[in-house]
């Protein structure tokens, strides 16, 4: 069994990804301990600081802001190079000039959720009353907590009614609280691949991603940082599951079938002689070099709490009642982690409130991470939607084209 | 859905007023200015652009994709779905009109879905192909085939149409679950209303399409 490779050959510590947690290349809103984050949890966070990115000019009116909720394992940096990975914005295919989000038309505001690990307070962060790292002394966060959070940032930036909140998976959640919370404050939302409660299937899956991390030697109880490790195989194995939620049947055999890697017979070993195998290997060991193991305890955590009818008596109904933003659900054929059921679940309660709902069901055998995939019936959904919120909300430019 | 909506298909073109065909000019003059109208199986949008044009309030539900992504890009409130389904999932009296039109006929369960049109708006506007148009009529008794015309060419095996009516047959339906009828209209082969003071069967023989204005109500059984 020579030939038996470990997951990822040896620990990658990320000097960069530990950096970024408190010092982010982004912009940042620090609040000072006059101005907590009054959390879900019954803690009042304070000092917290928030890393956003912004792209676009604000006009003078104030009412092209479109804010960007990220997905559980994204960040700021949608349409710029990482800072860590040197790779491209996780959204180029939605954001940029000529695309449906254009920064030469809209002012795009993208923050790292709280809780994150790319310069938001997180468990990464240093506590400032210990000057060690938060790690499980960080506080239980919530999605209506990432959504406050926002607030505050929006607030900072003079901004009153975002133009858009647009998102997809964990981005999507933060959507539909934004609505449900501040329904005054946004004009229409794009609510992609999403649910408003996470589901039985949704929350074991993620169980098992938290117990790969703790069942790792180098995890440590939460304390790797002061440890000198990092739990980076456990962290691989759960984004390896994740990795495998937000694909389809479908895609993976249309990917990688039973091709084998780099060979033409199987070794006999439990080496990854099939290109699946090796796929998701390398799925899992570039995404330890990115992103915190504790972040992700945290984040998982925040979106299996997630329910909104749960706050309104158990009426969906109820949370958007008498809303006036516009809303667009969108989901995709193959997604079975937010399956199409979940988003017209959604819409059902939209109409019941006699919300302004669009609603449309792409097809695509690319699942769950179809939102971020050039997927051109979606991409020209989303710019239709846009165009026509733009002309409502008597935007320069919309309407026109 | 769709099929239906976007009529024309090859051959006879409804004829328009100001850009809008004259069949949806007919549905939008049956609302009442400023009220709540859901379009159940809306198409391309066209009705319901017409109908917020007029300061009315619209949404819409349509089963294809080409049509819902065409309504988004109107700047519409479109949601896919079915008529069959997804009628269930409204409240009562969410609106004040709904509208189903050219789709009953290619509903699994036409009586449900018109109860649903009547439990779900206070007023339900229907159209439908009628079945007793004199082309059809002569079809099946000359020719000994099923009818197909300009508006309806599918052969029998992949119509979508599945549940054909005649206007008589709607009159009866409409009697039989205690719908009031507070207006009605038959419209020939190029959408214009077939005269109001000919009898009955004469609409029926002469109507290319029926057109139904639709209370709760009315005579009891």
């Amino acid at each position: 069994m020579s030939n038996v490779r470990p997951i990822t050959s040896q620990p990658i510590p990320s000097d960069d990804r530990a950096h970024e947690a408190d010092h982010p290349s982004s912009l940042v809103a620090k609040f000072g301990m006059d101005q907590p984050l009054k959390l879900d949890c019954g803690v009042d966070l304070a000092p917290f600081q928030i890393a956003y990115q912004t792209y676009g000019q604000l006009n003078a009116d104030r009412s092209n802001a479109i804010l960007i909720c990220h997905a559980l394992t994204g960040d700021q940096h949608v349409n710029n190079t990482h800072p860590v990975t040197g790779k491209p914005g996780w959204w180029d295919t939605m954001v940029g000039t000529g695309r449906p989000i254009d920064p030469d038309k809209y002012f795009i505001i993208c923050s790292n959720v709280i809780g994150g690990c790319m310069g938001s307070t997180g468990p990464a962060s240093l506590n400032p009353a210990t000057g060690k790292v938060w790690g499980l002394d960080f506080p239980i966060i919530t999605i209506p907590d990432m959504v406050r959070a926002q607030a505050m940032l929006v607030d900072r930036l003079g901004i009153t009614t975002l133009f858009c909140v647009v998102g997809g998976s964990m981005g999507g959640m933060q959507v539909l609280q934004w609505t449900a919370a501040y329904p005054e404050r946004v004009f229409s939302t794009l609510a992609i691949a999403c649910s408003t409660r996470h589901s039985a299937q949704n929350i074991a899956f993620h169980e098992l991603g938290r117990q790969a991390v703790m069942a790792d030697p180098d995890w440590r109880g939460g304390r790797y940082v002061d440890e000198d490790t990092h739990p980076h195989r456990g962290l691989a194995v759960a984004r390896m599951a994740a990795h495998i939620t937000y694909l389809s049947d479908a895609a993976l055999h249309r990917k990688f079938g039973r091709r084998m890697q780099d060979r033409e017979l199987p070794t006999f070993s439990f080496d990854a002689d099939f290109q699946v195998e090796s796929y998701l290997r390398y799925q899992g060991s570039s995404f330890v070099e990115r992103f915190d193991a504790n972040s992700y305890l945290y984040l998982t955590r925040a979106m299996d709490y997630f329910d909104i009818a749960a706050d309104h008596n158990g009426v969906l109904a109820k949370a958007f009642a008498g809303i006036k933003t516009r809303f667009c659900v969108v989901s995709f054929t193959s997604d079975w982690l937010f399956p199409t059921s979940e988003s017209r679940a959604l819409v059902h309660a939209l109409n019941a409130s006699s919300a302004r709902v669009s609603f449309a069901e792409i097809e695509t055998d690319r699942g769950h991470d179809a939102f971020l995939l050039d997927v051109p019936e979606f991409l020209d959904i989303s710019r239709a939607f846009l165009l026509a919120a733009g002309k409502a909300r008597g935007l320069k430019g919309d309407g026109q084209s | 859905m769709s099929m239906q909506q976007t009529l024309p298909l090859p051959g006879v073109a409804p004829e328009r007023t100001g850009g809008y065909r004259r069949d949806h000019l007919l549905v939008a003059e049956m609302v009442r200015p400023g009220s709540r109208v859901l379009d159940v199986g809306c198409g391309d949008g066209e009705l319901l652009q017409l109908l917020e044009s007029r300061g009315i309030d619209g949404r819409g539900i349509e089963l294809s994709r080409e049509g819902v992504n065409g309504c988004v890009a109107k700047g519409l409130a479109v949601v896919q779905g079915d008529a069959d389904t997804d009628l269930v999932n409204y409240p009562d009296d969410a609106f004040d009109y709904v509208i189903l039109s050219q789709t009953l006929q290619a509903t699994r369960q036409p009586k449900v879905v018109l109860e649903n049109l009547l439990r779900i708006g206070q007023r339900a506007i229907v159209s439908f192909p009628n079945f007793g148009f004199w082309k059809m009529r002569l079809q099946l008794l000359i020719g000994g085939h099923m009818p197909r015309t300009e508006n309806l060419p599918a052969s029998w095996y992949d119509t979508s149409n599945i549940h054909f009516c005649t206007i008589k047959d709607f009159v009866e339906l409409c009697e039989q679950i205690n719908v009031k009828m507070e207006r009605a209209v038959a419209l020939d082969l190029y959408g214009r209303p077939v005269p109001l003071n000919l009898p009955w069967w004469v609409w029926n023989m002469f109507g290319e399409q029926g057109v139904f204005l639709l209370s709760r109500g009315g005579k009891g059984k």
